[in-house]
């Protein structure tokens, strides 16, 4: 753990956003995680995504659950709102969070125990529930935080630091979002912001429950010759479906590709993503083939990555619920109270 | 050798070809990083001695500059400074760090350095004449005398110290600190033909000397032949002959109303030592615009400060008198026009011309070489402008025996130049008494030691001061104008020395960089403060300077380039804002980046004497 707080001063060239902001103004408190540890470069691939956007960080909440990863809303977006949740609960204080105030973005940050284990039930009800939020999980296959215990998400054929042998069967928790039915699933690698940050912007603008599984490696725990989640292995292994470049709505697209290899997609605030297919036999749109593809793949000892499934018609738990489109904590006291007139119909129908 | 010449570590990049891996192995790769060092013309280590500074070892951080620059007292009130513009701050924030202030530091609050001084070994037969007892010739004699030599300078002054004792003020720099540290040279056994005018080089040589040194200055202040110059001879003053009457006691007062013509650093000394001696008006007159006034702006603001008008784009007609006496000068107004290659005439503005009144006028235009007493037959040659055929690098002058340095060599500088030449002429007075090839240069002496003492400590202060330059304290004005001897610039307290010191940056602690234990995780990336590393496909230099985080324009600040790395990247590092806070190396987990400290010491004579 570093000593030092980060110096203040910034490239004198740095560029600005709309806001008239840095990137390193999205910044958070100096990193406590272990050197090298692949959830800092997550972090800094939220702080470049939220300065593309030229988000106002008070208008956004971060939330977490316990774990290594589950620290790291500390170090990104010092002026967001933040929630440190217990173990495992990160998703239920999320969907309690959105319906109270609909007007803020949510990022939820777990890690894969955090998510896989203690709290399946949550993010299988979250996602099903279409909670609107970016929900990232940062993936290394082990508990780093309690000292590098494999996780639920660790490949069985991945072994242990010292050569452990892990015995359980690995959850695929992109295979199951989709499953689930989530509208924005996508994987990425820590090592990779090229790919990372279209996504993390993608998902952000998404309306609905966007996930994605971020690899992430645990360079004290699982990062050696044998893991699955090491920066090498996921290097040599991974196979980009979809290459994502998130357009602004004030740009137009200017690269031209071959025709039937692009696909645009508009986003609820107008923004377009355009995909590209890496791979001309996936689509993104077919919930079965891309369940089927993954696990093929990953047969095959592949790690797919890139935008996994996308699906911009679905309502969102709010739509779901047929609530009010104003955020109830702004709902006063006559918004709230019926009337005596509609209260004595629900009176009556009800008796 | 100029700095700006060479283009170190980079390898040949060739045009439209990948980046070479950058050579860190060549001594000036890391060096240009120091800027200061850097740009310094003795190449003082400035980030070691300010780091001894925050640590209270004044008397090394004395000895430091010593080494270097043989005048730490003097230097730390007069140095022109070239290290401070080059200073890495100024590209950071603002303003550059106050190296030269902290210099002084050094020098006010040492203690005993006796015991520090070189041993002087036994005389070995060898005589060496140093012709003038200014900054140049005295660190040949600094140099030469304790290996042995027996080293004669000669002066036409009573004292030693050349123009820094003739020329530069009292209120900028007390006698006693000037007679300390010349006077340390002249005790290493110096023989002194002072109050001695050379008129003959050729009879210096008739001597026997085994090598003559020249440095006699730029000793002429140029005239201003216009209408009235003769009639006015009485209040007419050549700056430099005006500043050495009244350092040497012979001039004590002014008129009342004196306009000083010249926009440089003897016209800053000229209107501020008229202020003192009974000027009451005094203006300082440039032909050339204001910001092209080539006085240090430090220079102009202690001006400034003390009331004295600066008019700009006047350029003097006529030197106006009645009854033979000076009455004023008259001044065509003027104003710079530029043409498309940039370069600046000045095109009369067609107004009248103006009026001042004064009763003296000094004139501060420029100073010249002047070698009336070297014989043009004796095998030395002078170029077209009557200048010495002087060796860049050896300070030889087409007299195998004759070397110059200092103000004779290539016109006027300053003293740190001088000082960086009398340190090279000694080194090649040396090699031609031993026998050897004078254009053989001893390597620079360098050490490159990892500053790691623990997981994330080093053993420099890597947390960056987010201070403001501090001000040194200033004289009372009304007392400082009441006496000319008393100094005007208080220096640093101890206080603020420390202060001040904590804002270097500490850029020879070096970031150095292992390619094969780099795993890529970007943690270096994320982590910088300054978005200095970048992992990227490689790429001819001019399109990788556009590619990475924060395009690097700056094209004087290197880029450092590594091997090939698995994923076929390599890492670039824009050495141009890297606070050398280390954050790097405490972030990666692999220990790929170290931070090192890379010291720089110049060969001096002393150093091929005792090697091979
Ligand atoms: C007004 C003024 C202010 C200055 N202020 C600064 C400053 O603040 N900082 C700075 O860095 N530089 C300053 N300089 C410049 C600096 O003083 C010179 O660049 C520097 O002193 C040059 O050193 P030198 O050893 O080459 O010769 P000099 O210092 O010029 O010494 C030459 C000596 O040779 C002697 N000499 C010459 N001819 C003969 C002869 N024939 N026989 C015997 N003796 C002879 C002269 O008497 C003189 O003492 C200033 C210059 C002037 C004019
Ligand atoms: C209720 C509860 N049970 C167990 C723990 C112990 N614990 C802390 S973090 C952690 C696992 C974290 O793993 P992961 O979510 O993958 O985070 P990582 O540290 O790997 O980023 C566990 C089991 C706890 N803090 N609370
Ligand atoms: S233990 Fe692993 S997951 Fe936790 S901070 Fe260290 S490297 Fe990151
Ligand atoms: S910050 Fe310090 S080491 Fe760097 S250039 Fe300035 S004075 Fe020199
Ligand atoms: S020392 Fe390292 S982290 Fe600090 S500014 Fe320089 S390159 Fe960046
Ligand atoms: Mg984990």
């Amino acid at each position: 753990m570093s000593f030092v707080s980060k110096p203040r001063f910034h490239h004198p060239r740095l560029p600005r956003n709309s806001l008239g902001l840095t990137r390193r103004d999205y910044e958070g408190a100096m990193s406590t995680l272990c050197a090298g540890c692949g959830h800092d470069s997550v972090s800094a691939a939220i702080v470049e995504a939220c300065f593309e956007l030229d988000l106002p960080a008070h208008r956004l909440a971060k939330l977490s659950g316990i774990g290594c990863s589950s620290k790291t809303p500390t170090y990104f977006l010092s002026k967001s709102h933040g929630f440190n949740s217990v173990h495992g609960r990160m998703a239920s204080v999320a969907t309690g969070a959105n319906l109270a105030n609909c007007d803020l973005t949510y990022v939820g940050v777990s890690g894969d125990g955090d998510t896989a284990s203690i709290g399946l039930g949550q993010f299988a009800h979250a996602v099903r529930r279409q909670v609107d939020m970016l929900y990232v999980v940062e993936n290394n296959g082990t508990y780093g935080l309690t000292k590098g215990q494999f996780s639920a998400t660790n490949d069985r054929v991945s072994v242990g630091r010292k050569g452990q042998r892990n015995a359980f069967e690995a959850i695929d928790l992109a295979v199951m979002a989709i499953q689930l039915g989530a509208s924005f699933v996508a994987r990425g690698f820590s090592g990779d912001k090229d790919q990372l940050v279209p996504l993390i912007k993608a998902a952000l603008t998404h309306k609905g429950f966007a996930f994605i599984d971020v690899i992430s490696p645990c360079v004290t725990f699982n990062n050696h010759y044998g893991s699955t989640k090491s920066f090498e292995f996921v290097r040599d292994h991974e196979h980009s479906v979809l290459a994502t470049d998130y357009v602004p709505y004030h740009e137009t697209i200017t690269a031209s590709y071959a025709e039937g290899e692009v696909i645009d997609v508009t986003l609820h605030n107008q923004c377009r993503l355009r995909l590209r297919k890496l791979d001309s036999d996936y689509d993104p749109g077919d919930p079965v083939g891309a369940v089927r593809y993954i696990m093929d793949r990953q047969a095959q000892g592949e790690v797919v990555t890139g935008l996994l499934y996308l699906d911009t018609g679905d309502e969102d738990l709010r739509g779901k619920l047929e609530m009010t489109s104003r955020p109830l904590n702004s709902l006063d006291e006559d918004a709230l109270r019926p009337s005596p007139e509609v209260l004595e119909a629900i009176n009556v129908s009800l008796r | 050798m100029s700095p700006d010449e060479h283009r170190p570590g980079a390898g040949a990049n060739a045009p439209g070809t990948h980046m070479r891996p950058t050579d860190i192995t060549d001594p000036q790769y890391f060096h240009k990083v120091v800027d200061c060092q850097w740009a310094c013309p003795a190449h003082t280590p400035v980030p070691e001695y300010i780091r001894m500074i925050a640590q209270g070892r004044y008397t090394d951080a004395y000895m430091v500059n010593w080494e270097s620059n043989v005048f730490p007292g003097i230097l730390g009130r007069t140095c022109d400074r070239p290290c401070e513009p080059a200073c890495r701050r100024v590209r950071v924030e603002d303003k550059p760090v106050a190296i030269c202030r902290l210099k002084r530091v050094a020098a006010d609050y040492r203690g005993d350095i006796e015991h520090l001084m070189p041993e002087i070994a036994s005389p070995n037969g060898r005589r060496i004449a140093c012709i003038g007892g200014g900054p140049a010739s005295l660190t040949v004699a600094r140099d030469l005398a304790p290996l042995g030599y027996h080293v004669v300078v000669y002066d036409r002054d009573a004292k030693g110290g050349g123009m820094m004792r003739s020329q530069i003020p009292a209120f900028r720099l007390p006698q006693s600190v000037l007679d300390e540290e010349v006077d340390r040279i002249l005790d290493f056994g110096i023989e002194t033909r002072f109050d001695t005018d050379v008129t003959s080089l050729q009879s210096v040589l008739d001597e026997g000397y085994d090598a003559v040194f020249v440095g006699t200055g730029a000793p002429r202040g140029r005239d201003l032949q216009i209408p009235g110059r003769d009639e006015v001879a009485e209040n007419f003053h050549i700056g430099i002959d005006w500043l050495m009457s009244v350092a040497f006691g012979h001039t004590d007062t002014v008129g009342r109303r004196v306009i000083v013509l010249g926009g440089g650093n003897t016209a800053m000394d000229c209107c501020r030592t008229a202020m003192r001696l009974g000027g009451e008006d005094v203006k300082v007159i440039v032909r050339s615009p204001f910001e092209e006034m080539k006085a240090s702006p430090w220079e102009i603001e202690d001006a400034q400060r003390e009331d004295i008008e600066i008019l700009n784009n006047h350029v003097p007609l006529e030197f106006v008198h009645e009854n033979g006496r000076l009455v004023g000068v008259t001044f065509e107004k003027v104003r710079p026009v530029y043409d498309d290659t940039g370069r600046r005439r000045l095109v009369p503005t067609g107004e009248e011309p103006a009026f001042f009144p004064c009763d003296d006028v000094l004139c501060a235009i420029g100073q010249e070489n002047h070698f009336p007493w070297i014989e043009r037959d004796i095998g030395l040659e002078f170029d077209k402008w009557d200048m010495p055929v002087v060796d860049r690098v050896t300070f030889r002058s087409t007299h195998p025996r004759v070397f110059f340095g200092g103000d004779a060599a290539f016109g006027p500088e300053n003293i740190i130049w001088a000082v960086a030449h009398g340190h090279q002429a000694a080194i090649s007075i040396d090699r031609l008494c031993e026998g050897r090839d004078l254009s053989e240069r001893l390597a620079p002496h360098v050490t490159l030691v990892s500053q790691k003492m623990g997981m994330h400590e080093w053993s420099y202060h890597n947390m960056i001061s987010e201070d403001q330059r501090y001000l040194v304290p200033h004289a009372d004005k009304a007392l400082a104008l009441g006496d000319i001897r008393m100094e005007v610039e208080l220096g640093f307290d101890e206080r603020l020395g420390f202060d001040e010191a904590m804002r270097c940056l500490n850029c020879d602690v070096q970031t150095v960089f292992e390619t094969g234990r780099c795993i890529e995780c970007d943690a270096c990336v994320d982590v910088c403060p300054v978005d200095c590393i970048n992992f990227i496909n490689n790429a001819p230099e001019p399109e990788l300077r556009q590619q990475i985080r924060v395009p690097a324009l700056d094209e004087s600040q290197d880029l450092y380039v590594s091997d090939d790395l698995p994923t076929g990247r390599v890492m670039v590092k824009d050495e141009d804002v890297c606070l050398h806070c280390g954050l790097c190396a405490e972030r990666c987990p692999t220990a790929a980046w170290d931070m090192k400290k890379f010291l720089y010491h110049e060969a001096k004579a002393q150093n091929q004497r005792l090697g091979p």
